[in-house]
């Protein structure tokens, strides 16, 4: 065969490294696709267990208030009433991220559009040192200055959900404001060119054209900052008071589907009711996460630029 | 770019022989219980130091853990606070009991409460609800915040079974280790809870019952009804180096020395022996 | 009111929410600082912690952090960079794309301790790797893997296109142009995410009482030989990091001066994650400008 024919038939190097590398990321996904569904198979048999091997009614377990898997009522049924944990993980959670919002994306514009320099010489690195502090450590600070202030200014325990939103908008704070930096800056400047050259002034720019632009990022960033705060246990269980009871204010005791989970785990029996029914709240918590994702994306789609 | 690569390969290397290859050495894992981690880990690292070669990993994890990685056989040693009966899920009869110290328990409140003795009643009324403010029982003008450990804690478990006597606690606040309902009893005016003799210290108040201080001299004759054994299980009789483990931590040495070193009651102290059901005999 | 006015006062209120921000994290910084630093010494650096008695140090799980941050990374970093790649570069847009991403998301809002059991059944039990650096390193793998992955992805996609069209233009297979043009465009963008990613793992203390242990046998530092179980570069010994040993002792720890060990940890924590924050920036910042021409 003549040599050209022969390279015309056979492939390039460069699509054989083409095919290995795709080959290659695509092995990645799959891992960790199968991690996912690994952990979801996992958390979904256990918690199901509850429903199906232990004949806890699905609407007790998402509406009564008393949980106490271990003590049977007056019908011989498990006690194990959720509402009183999903009242207290969505009061956080969505608090918090009110509360965090705001302050993270006024952050990041002010990194990004504001004064960069500022931006990536103080605040950046700041922030990122702020992942890197363990939850005991937010959760004794929380203990000993953010419960005693609420119980002096506003009185009660200082226990409640609205220490654990002082808690969890630090902890969620530096997650929402990198990925939102990260969002902002991915939008091209020749939108900002564009804007200013039109007449608009700065603050104009950002909030009708970079903003904009970068909101669906900016709703990742806060995705991930309320499943962050969803998924917090040690450092919220210090200071919202962890206990099973439906709040009825901001500063009553509460609990949160995580902090039950984590302090109730390792005093379980595995197979027993009691562990069935923490992972039943592992299970819920994943479920309204999926919840929460699917409503973010829905709102990033309507305010999607077209 | 090349070079990272090749020390990364050579890393991951390393890593993946180091796993096929068993570590030198005997080793045992024991694993349960927070609040008997710390006595089996210096029994472990004063045991190591005497027999050399012998690896005892001893890991925390919670009594339930404890008891389930050792009845599947997962573990050598489950440390628990409770009897494995007393546990939902344990098949008891497969498993033995070693009994290697005591702990009692004792009620504590904030300082602020100006209470320092009650009667059982009225620390299970405290409990379940009735009384709700320190008045009540002869003390300041102050809200009763009850903290408990989480449900399942064997140290929840002992002090509501010789306290609340099968009555209902009500639903309070919760938290899963001794340190933490400490701190919070230390600075939540009006909170009261409960925590073994050794985490008794100078920022709470602990409570006397009747009169009766909570010390050890009264645990050892039961004149101090709230203490509990620690146990450590094996699945079925144990052989080799659990069996000479623990027969170190049993051994009256030990237990003079280390076990009430860290603030537990050593089992030779004891005048009195309880069984599950909560019978108690004189030895 | 008049578009300048509202310009100048959206300034304002800008340069107010960066002040309240750094003044409160610098208030946390500077409070747990404050409170840690008058404990830490030399020797508190480098002996090795005491169950009981007063004096204890940290030396072995300041180790131990590090240690498992290096393993951990070695294996997410890889993984997360080919997923990332294949989200950004390869992945069609179809709904089976979506589901992959929106369960990556979900994944991250587990909570640790969840992780932390899955690890301990799988890796502890499973694998028979026991209480160990590789039962960690790969659960918090696990644990970081979804915001890595996410993160990768988004800085990749941040490239300008004219960038892949540069390198397609030039005879370069996808695959090249990603690894030789678009990554190293991209680096600034990942490193944040693999800082974040390294802050969690210090930090991170549920997810590793399961899989890593808590406990810290003595080590000795003058054997190198991975396959010994005494060796510092075991992987299959137990390790109790920072993060934990701030726990335990937090927890259940009846040691004299246990307020003083978790208040000097956590100084010697967030110093740790600096160090590591200026390193990785710096190693970055050179790494970017020899792979670029910036």
């Amino acid at each position: 065969m003549d040599p050209i024919k022969e390279a015309m038939l056979h492939r390039s190097r460069s699509a054989r490294i083409e095919r290995r590398g795709k080959l290659i990321s695509l092995f990645c996904i799959t891992l960790i696709v199968v991690v996912v569904v690994a952990i979801f198979t996992f958390v979904a048999s256990r918690g199901l267990a509850t429903f199906f091997t232990n004949g806890v009614n699905l609407w007790d377990f998402i509406s009564k208030t008393t949980w106490s898997p271990a003590v049977k009522d007056a019908h011989g049924a498990a006690q194990v009433g959720a509402l009183p944990m999903i009242v207290g993980s969505f009061g956080v959670t969505l608090l918090s991220a009110v509360v965090a919002t705001p302050f993270a994306v006024g952050a990041a514009i002010f990194m990004t559009e504001i004064s960069p320099t500022l931006g990536k010489k103080v605040l950046q690195p700041v922030i990122e040192l702020l992942v890197g502090i363990p939850s005991v450590v937010y959760g004794f600070i929380g203990l000993s200055v953010v419960v005693p202030f609420i119980r002096h200014v506003l009185g009660g325990t200082g226990f409640g959900i609205l220490a654990g939103t002082f808690v969890l908008f630090v902890m969620i704070l530096p997650t929402v404001t990198s990925m939102t930096v990260d969002a902002l800056k991915a939008v091209p400047r020749h939108y900002r060119e564009a804007s200013l050259a039109l007449g608009g002034t700065r603050w104009q720019t950002i909030s009708r054209v970079v903003i904009r632009a970068g909101m669906p990022g900016i709703l990742t960033g806060i995705v991930f900052g309320m499943a962050r705060a969803f998924g917090e246990a040690l450092a919220v269980q210090m200071v919202i008071g962890n206990a099973a009871l439906l709040p009825t204010n901001l500063i009553s005791p509460a609990a949160t589907l995580t902090s039950v989970l984590t302090s109730g785990i390792g005093n379980t029996v595995m197979g027993s009711l009691e562990n069935n029914a923490l992972w039943s709240l592992a299970l819920l918590l994943l479920l309204m996460s999926l919840a929460f994702n699917l409503l973010i994306r829905w709102i990033g789609k309507k305010g999607e630029m077209k | 770019m090349k070079k990272i690569l090749a020390i990364l390969a050579a890393f991951c290397l390393t890593i993946l022989t180091a796993c096929g290859a068993q570590s030198a050495g005997e080793s045992i894992t024991a694993v349960g219980s927070s609040a008997l981690q710390p006595l089996v880990e210096a029994a472990a690292s004063q045991f190591q130091t005497d027999n050399l070669g012998v690896f005892i990993n001893v890991q925390g994890g919670g009594s339930g853990t404890g008891l389930s990685q050792i009845q599947q056989g997962a573990v050598e040693i489950g440390n628990s606070d409770l009897f494995a009966q007393e546990k939902d899920g344990i098949d008891a009869a497969k498993l033995v009991d070693h009994r290697v110290a005591v702990v009692g328990i004792a009620p504590i409140v904030n300082k602020q409460v100006g209470v320092t003795s009650l009667n059982v009643v009225q620390l299970r009324r405290l409990f379940t609800g009735e009384i709700t403010n320190w008045k009540q029982v002869g003390g300041r003008d102050l809200p009763v915040v009850v903290v408990n450990r989480a449900q399942g804690s064997g140290t929840r478990a002992t002090f509501e079974k010789w306290v609340l006597q099968d009555r209902q606690p009500k639903a309070a606040q919760e938290q899963d280790s001794t340190g933490m309902v400490r701190s919070i009893v230390a600075s939540t005016p009006g909170a009261v809870s409960y925590v073994a003799f050794s985490y008794v210290d100078k920022t709470v108040q602990p409570l006397a019952l009747s009169g009766v201080k909570p010390t050890d001299a009264n645990v050892t004759t039961n004149a101090w009804p709230i203490w509990s054994y620690e146990h450590m299980y094996t699945r079925g009789q144990p052989t080799g180096l659990t069996k000479r483990f623990l027969a170190y931590v049993q051994s009256p040495a030990t237990q003079e020395r280390l076990v009430a070193k860290m603030g537990y009651i050593p089992m030779t102290k004891m005048q009195v022996e309880r069984d599950a059901d909560g019978n108690v005999t004189k030895r | 009111m008049d578009p300048k006015k509202v310009d100048k006062f959206a300034t304002a209120t800008l340069y107010t929410i960066a002040g309240v921000i750094v003044v409160i994290l610098a208030s946390l910084l500077g409070y747990i600082l404050w409170q840690g630093l008058p404990h830490v010494s030399w020797h508190f650096l480098t002996s090795p912690a005491k169950a009981f008695e007063a004096g204890g140090g940290i030396g072995i799980q300041l180790f131990n952090s590090f240690y498992l941050l290096l393993l951990s990374m070695v294996i997410a970093v890889p993984l997360a960079l080919g997923a990332g790649i294949y989200l950004a570069e390869y992945a069609k847009k179809s709904w089976l794309t979506d589901v992959i991403r929106t369960a990556i998301e979900i994944l991250s809002s587990l909570p640790s301790v969840v992780v932390g059991l899955f690890g301990f059944l799988v890796f502890v039990l499973q694998f028979h790797f026991g209480f160990s650096i590789i039962s960690g390193a790969l659960a918090l793998t696990m644990f970081n893997l979804p915001l890595l992955t996410r993160n990768v992805e988004d800085s990749l996609r941040q490239v300008s296109f004219t960038q892949r069209e540069a390198g397609l233009a030039l005879g370069l297979s996808r695959w090249e142009t990603v690894i030789h043009v678009i990554i190293p465009e991209a680096l600034p963008g990942i490193l944040t995410g693999m800082i974040l990613g390294a802050g969690r793992v210090f930090g991170e203390a549920a997810a590793l009482i399961y899989t890593a242990g808590q406990s810290a046998p003595a080590l000795d530092f003058s054997n190198w030989n991975p396959l010994n179980i005494a060796s510092p570069l075991n992987p299959l010994r137990p390790a109790e990091t920072l993060a934990v040993h701030i726990w335990k002792i937090n927890s259940e720890g009846i040691q004299p001066d246990a307020a003083a060990v978790s208040a000097g940890a956590s100084a010697v924590l967030i110093i740790a994650v600096l160090l590591f924050n200026v390193l990785a920036r710096t190693l970055g910042n050179r790494l970017y400008k020899k792979m670029t021409a910036a």
